[in-house]
């Protein structure tokens, strides 16, 4: 297990490496130029060209990467064209908000969607199950930021009972923090819970018509046990593997609920700096997400061996 | 873990993070905080090196000027306390306010001055008039200094106090020393409100709190004249990139004044009783669109002339800001309309809105279907709207559009592009231009036409340019109406770009806010909030 481990995260550094030369060259050929941005509409041509010059865009591809493959081997993602600021400081600055929301997004999710999908297994065909899909398919259809103007319109705007928009740091108070958080992860949670629900109802089907639940209803176990500890735990492996997957759903959906909220997280700092074509800043943070959806793939890895026994690595 | 460990668990969590909630911000304390959402993101606070409007208006409350204009667009003194200016002209001796001071507490000396002019000059198009006729910049004392030209400079207030982009800021010697092509990294000013850098958040937030070493001149306040007193004791900027959420932020007291409202949204607002909504700038703004003098077809000024006669700025207009006539006007001119300058002298054209004569005249060019590449970026609402309305014009004229819908940064990059069309250049990109920005033809760079000195497009009208120094050498208002009106003629009839109307804008703010006022920045002195 520990070698299993040991291997996978030395796996990371090609799959980093990768992304790297990746990112950087997308965002080499892509068009655009932070000089042009920087100068100003007013500019004239010879602003933005002593501009570029300064910040060494000027370079040659191959020079340009080799620094940065430099300085991200000595840890330093480098520092932003805009703002002057270490992308790392930037980043400290933005990643609890995302962190908070991505982490309560998914409690949220995993502890509405798991249930409603075993219990529409085990009411399959009725309208319990009907409901629990027509929910599922809204959640999928309707986008993201739809759900969010809805339920800030409602329940901040109609019923006063939660803030439109912000982030209020957990340093701050629990109940603050959570206050900011509710809107934004139900919004960002309503497509995750769809999914989440349709493959545990699907998993759930098929494990109830195997033979060991059979025989456990035969040996007079109740409802709940079998549904929860026969059924939902050998159901358990996909489940988690579509939770793992998610994540990535979460990222790319996160861009847009910090958005509609106005959440000061990584999401907006990548659409910003893509927006003004801030390489650095793209650059370490689609690298800091590929590590952590790399970690969270290792992570799903390691949680099979607790849901089933029988995977050894 | 059971429920009973949960619960334990739960409530440690609580309590390590400091009680359910932190405290409140008392009343008075909430009174003395302004909640401000800007137009765009302080995504840099440099504003020699930063030209974009969002930074100046920043600056201002952290810089203080020379000299700054009033709302009738006269510079007044501000740091300075007088200046006498040679029998010839030449030479100006300047003599600085008593008592300012920087942020750091150190006193604002000539040499700060002189290095802060320095850094200026080279980026700013009346610096680089001055720094042509420079002979000599130095230091009397610590509160004079002493600017000697080559010739006479009769604009050198207005130079010192205007609030184009970049303005004249003053910085410690050691800050404005630093190259006007790379950007600072210390951010202490002289001016009403400090920095507070450790609270930056770029992208999401920015805080200014009250200096108190702050002295404001005696007079009432106009815009950048006058003083600048600061009620409020700290300003805090809250980006948010989505105006919806804005608009909500405001109902909800959650923001006291929002900068830039998308006119569909005002209608919500004004419903709303507890929110004003008035015009923010009525200097307002110039739509526009330029063409590539350089490549065909628009290096024939037979065919610009052809687009600029079918085109109808009020269809500009509706497609921007909506109907309501109060927002904006067509121009017959290129300046600002209601400030001194401004004239329609020769603007005929502008104005004719004929397509029949349009198609007549683009036949009379010979234009024999050159793909007319058209760059428009979608991630503004203004030249999304406006490239929409142009695409529509040029197939009505029958010409060969190829619409490139694209973003601001590739705008930004394509149109320094002097390559034919079809070889990555470009024939026609839309953008518009701050009405204060406008309001002159030397800080206003779009209807220059100087070839490659030019801004992009490349016109080279040397009728226009001719009338340049013959505003600057003009003595009296009407010598510079009469310049201004034989260069306006000029640039019509050769077409340097295509205006596409005047419109303003709205700002929104709680009632409990007042003493805005009107005007090219959101000025935040003399605002308070109960």
């Amino acid at each position: 297990m520990f070698a299993y481990v040991v291997r996978r995260v030395l796996a990371t550094i090609p799959v980093m490496a990768i992304v790297a030369l990746f990112v950087f060259s997308l965002l080499y050929i892509a068009p655009g130029d932070p000089a042009a941005v920087i100068a100003g509409d007013q500019a004239t041509p010879e602003d933005v060209e002593r501009i570029r010059q300064s910040l060494g865009l000027d370079r040659p591809y191959l020079v340009r990467f080799g620094s940065w493959v430099f300085d991200i081997m000595r840890g330093d993602l480098g520092v932003s064209i805009f703002t002057n600021l270490p992308v790392v400081t930037m980043i400290k600055q933005r990643i609890e908000p995302t962190l908070s929301l991505m982490i309560v997004t998914l409690c949220l999710a995993v502890s509405i969607a798991v249930p409603m999908g075993v219990v529409a297994a085990w009411k399959v065909g009725t309208w319990i199950d009907r409901a629990v899909m027509g929910f599922a398919v809204l959640g999928f259809s309707v986008p993201v930021f739809v759900v969010g103007y809805l339920l800030a319109y409602i329940f901040a705007l109609e019923l006063d009972w939660l803030p439109v928009q912000g982030y209020t740091s957990f340093s701050q108070g629990f109940v603050p923090w959570i206050e900011n958080l509710i809107l934004p992860a139900v919004a960002l949670g309503s497509v995750y819970i769809a999914l989440i629900a349709r493959i545990t109802r699907a998993t759930m089907l098929e494990v109830l018509q195997q033979d060991y639940i059979r025989t456990a209803r035969a040996k007079g176990a109740g409802q709940t046990s079998i549904l929860f500890l026969h059924a939902l735990k050998n159901a358990a492996v996909p489940i988690v593997t579509v939770i793992g997957i998610g994540i990535a759903l979460l990222i790319g959906g996160a861009v847009v609920t910090e958005s509609v909220f106005a959440i000061p997280g990584l999401g907006r700092l990548t659409v910003d700096a893509i927006l003004r074509r801030d390489y650095p800043v793209i650059q370490g943070v689609v690298l800091l997400f590929s590590f952590v959806y790399v970690l969270v793939n290792l992570a799903i890895d390691l949680l099979y061996t607790l849901f089933d026994p029988r995977i050894r690595y | 873990m059971d429920r009973r460990t949960f619960l334990k668990a739960g409530a440690v969590a609580i309590g390590a993070s400091g009680g359910i909630s932190a405290p409140a911000l008392s009343q008075g304390a909430a009174a003395r905080t302004l909640r401000f959402v800007p137009q765009a993101n302080l995504a840099n606070f440099d504003p020699i090196w930063g030209t974009q409007y969002v930074v100046r208006n920043a600056a201002v409350l952290v810089w203080d000027t020379l000299y700054g204009f009033d709302d009738k667009l006269e510079p007044q003194r501000q740091m300075v306390e007088g200046e006498e200016v040679s029998q010839d002209g030449k030479t100006w001796t300047f003599k600085l306010r008593e008592g300012l001071r920087f942020h750091d507490g150190e006193p604002v000396r000539s040499v700060d001055v002189i290095a802060s002019l320095t850094r200026w000059m080279p980026r700013d198009p009346m610096g680089q008039l001055l720094r042509a006729l420079n002979e000599e910049l130095v230091a009397v004392d610590d509160r004079t200094f002493r600017w000697r030209l080559k010739a006479p400079f009769t604009k050198m207030k207005m130079a010192l106090g205007k609030n184009a982009t970049p303005m004249a800021f003053i910085m410690p010697e050691r800050i404005a020393k630093t190259d006007s092509f790379t950007q600072i990294n210390e951010y202490v000013g002289s001016g009403p409100y400090r920095f507070v850098r450790n609270e930056w958040v770029p992208g999401a937030r920015a805080v200014f709190q009250k200096f108190d070493g702050y002295v404001p001149r005696n007079e009432p306040a106009s815009w950048l004249a006058g003083g600048k007193r600061a009620l409020i004791d700290r300003v805090e900027w809250v980006v948010m990139p989505d105006p919806a959420t804005a608009s909500a932020a405001l109902q909800n007291g959650e923001v006291d004044w929002w900068e830039n409202p998308i006119t569909d949204l005002v209608p919500v607002l004004r419903r709303n009783r507890n929110i004003m909504v008035d015009i923010a700038d009525p200097l307002g703004n110039i739509g526009s669109f330029r063409m590539n003098h350089l490549h065909p077809p628009f290096n024939n000024v037979k065919v610009r002339q052809a687009v600029m006669t079918a085109l109808r700025q009020e269809d500009y207009m509706r497609a921007l800001v909506g109907d309501d006539p109060a927002l904006w006007k067509t121009l017959g001119g290129f300046f600002t309309p209601n400030t001194p300058l401004y004239t329609e002298e020769g603007g005929e054209m502008m104005k004719a809105a004929n397509l029949e004569r349009g198609k007549q005249l683009l036949r009379e060019a010979g234009y024999n279907n050159e793909p007319v590449i058209c760059i428009v970026a979608q991630d503004q609402p203004i030249t999304k709207a406006f490239g929409d309305v142009t695409a529509d014009l040029l197939k009505r004229l029958g010409m060969n559009v190829d619409f490139v819908a694209t973003d601001w940064g590739t705008v930004g990059q394509r149109r320094a592009m002097k390559n034919p069309p079809n070889q990555g250049g470009w024939s026609m990109f839309h953008t518009w231009h701050a009405g204060a920005d406008a309001i002159n033809p030397v800080i206003y760079n779009a209807v220059r036409a100087n070839g490659d000195g030019a801004w992009f497009g490349w016109p080279n009208v040397p009728a226009v340019e001719a009338e340049v120094p013959n505003w600057l050498a003009a003595t009296s208002i009407e010598q510079e109406r009469a310049a201004i009106g034989r260069l306006n003629r000029a640039a019509v009839e050769n077409v340097v770009y295509c205006p596409t109307g005047f419109f303003v804008g709205y700002q929104a703010w709680r009632r409990n806010v007042s003493g805005i006022v009107k005007g090219p920045i959101p000025f935040v002195w003399g605002v308070s909030k109960s």
